[in-house]
């Protein structure tokens, strides 16, 4: 099962929720496994202080033309949807650090004068941190391409643990890459103007990847009622509200963990985690109704 | 001898577009016939990324020797270069403006990147 833990917004509270809700997790008998996507500023290990066992380097395959057997088809270029390489009056020019690694240049060159040269992006960690197994990765300082060892950290991935995704903040293609083939996406918002904006295109965002999801509510209370009157409205599923209690704000600046800190509050996670259960469970009756139903109206297997 | 010039409009009295890989279009002028020609950029006005390279590999394609511009950024100018494009940058007012400039030979041709690159 795969929970990943976004929002539109940053600082609403992602890390905070998806520390404690694998921890939570572990403490109810699974086994869980933590990965930590938001590679460009992870933050999840200073709650969880995993002991790091193993480093891996990322790189991303850019290609090299070999210009003795390059024609200037230009087939690469056409192929390239980030303009990495194009071939331009009479030359084939490479920009490695727009290139996103996919391949297609190597793929799509009929004289086989394309070879891969790898672009170090960043590295990804393992670990254990106390029963959690961890795996997070650190994009290169001034690096811009972080999908490629997003991707990498997800490779971890081993569906028969609960895997619990702390994905980075925003709409864009890192979150896209985090949240794509999880079984749910928490967003997390706050109850501002900023909060409900965003939740509104993360709402977007999910709906387009057609995943279940649901929101919670951090600091309720703070602000206004608007985000859960937008959920209303929406038919949104509010799967927890936790108040703007200053006590959290004070254990989460020393990067203790909320559940141990203010035990009272474990509760609360594990009734989110039965919550996301129920509601993938659901999810997956519904899509076995669809297909038996689809399998019927279309005459079975005739 | 071809010169583009990155335009807002389609004719010659249109404005110069200040941006290059972004620019609504390019009006591609032949000093030796004084006949020009436009070429839309839609497709790479609204690219999320490279806009720079692909508007550079519209304006070699087209067969232009100089390019006439507000702004080039880093990975534009380097395409052009590597092409044998002469860049000249800081130019507004309308296309035919830019061109009386350009062949009276009062702009001066730039030797690098004026603005850094857009990310995405």
């Amino acid at each position: 099962m795969i929970i990943a833990i976004a929002s539109g917004k940053g600082g609403t509270g992602k890390t905070t929720v998806a520390t404690n809700l694998a921890l939570a997790v572990r403490d109810m008998g699974y086994t869980v496994q933590f990965l930590d996507c938001d590679v460009e500023e992870p933050n999840a290990h200073i709650f969880l202080k995993p002991k790091i066992l193993s480093q891996k380097k990322v790189a991303v395959s850019t290609p090299s033309v070999d210009k003795e057997k390059c024609t200037l088809c230009g087939k690469c270029g056409e192929v390239c949807q980030f303009s990495a390489i194009t071939v331009m009056g009479g030359l084939v020019l490479t920009f490695p650090e727009l290139c996103h690694g996919c391949g297609g240049c190597f793929n799509s060159c009929p004289e086989d004068a394309i070879s891969e040269v790898g672009r170090e992006v960043g590295v990804i960690e393992r670990g254990t941190a106390s029963g959690v197994k961890f795996t997070h990765g650190r994009l290169r300082i001034s690096e811009a391409m972080s999908p490629p060892l997003i991707r990498a950290v997800k490779r971890d991935v081993n569906r028969s643990d609960v895997i619990v995704i702390d994905a980075p903040p925003g709409t864009s293609c890192p979150v896209i890459q985090s949240v794509k083939g999880s079984d749910y996406v928490l967003l997390v918002t706050e109850p501002t103007p900023f909060g409900l904006n965003d939740l509104k295109l993360a709402v977007e965002m999910v709906r387009e990847l057609g995943i279940t999801f649901g929101v919670v509510v951090n600091r309720a209370g703070m602000g206004g009622r608007m985000v859960n009157g937008y959920c209303d409205q929406e038919g949104i599923e509010i799967v927890s509200e936790f108040p703007d209690d200053r006590r959290i704000a004070e254990a989460y600046s020393r990067g203790r963990i909320i559940i141990e800190e203010l035990p009272e509050y474990r509760m609360n996670f594990e009734h989110l985690f039965r919550d996301v259960q129920a509601a993938i469970r659901r999810q997956k009756t519904d899509d076995e109704k669809t297909w038996q139903r689809t399998f019927n109206e279309t005459g079975g297997f005739s | 001898m071809k010169i583009a010039i990155t335009t807002a409009g389609k004719t010659l009295d249109s404005p110069v577009d200040p941006r290059f890989g972004r620019a609504v279009g390019f009006i591609i002028y032949n000093s030796d016939t004084q006949e020009h020609k436009y070429i839309d950029n839609q497709q790479n006005m609204n690219a999320p990324q490279g806009a720079g390279i692909q508007a550079a590999k519209a304006v070699v394609d087209a067969g232009a020797e100089a390019l006439i511009t507000g702004h080039c950024g880093p990975k534009a100018f380097m395409a052009l270069k590597s092409a044998g494009i002469k860049v000249f940058t800081g130019a507004d007012g309308t296309v035919q403006e830019v061109i009386e400039k350009f062949n009276s030979g009062t702009l001066t041709e730039t030797q690098g990147a004026d603005v850094s690159g857009h990310w995405f």
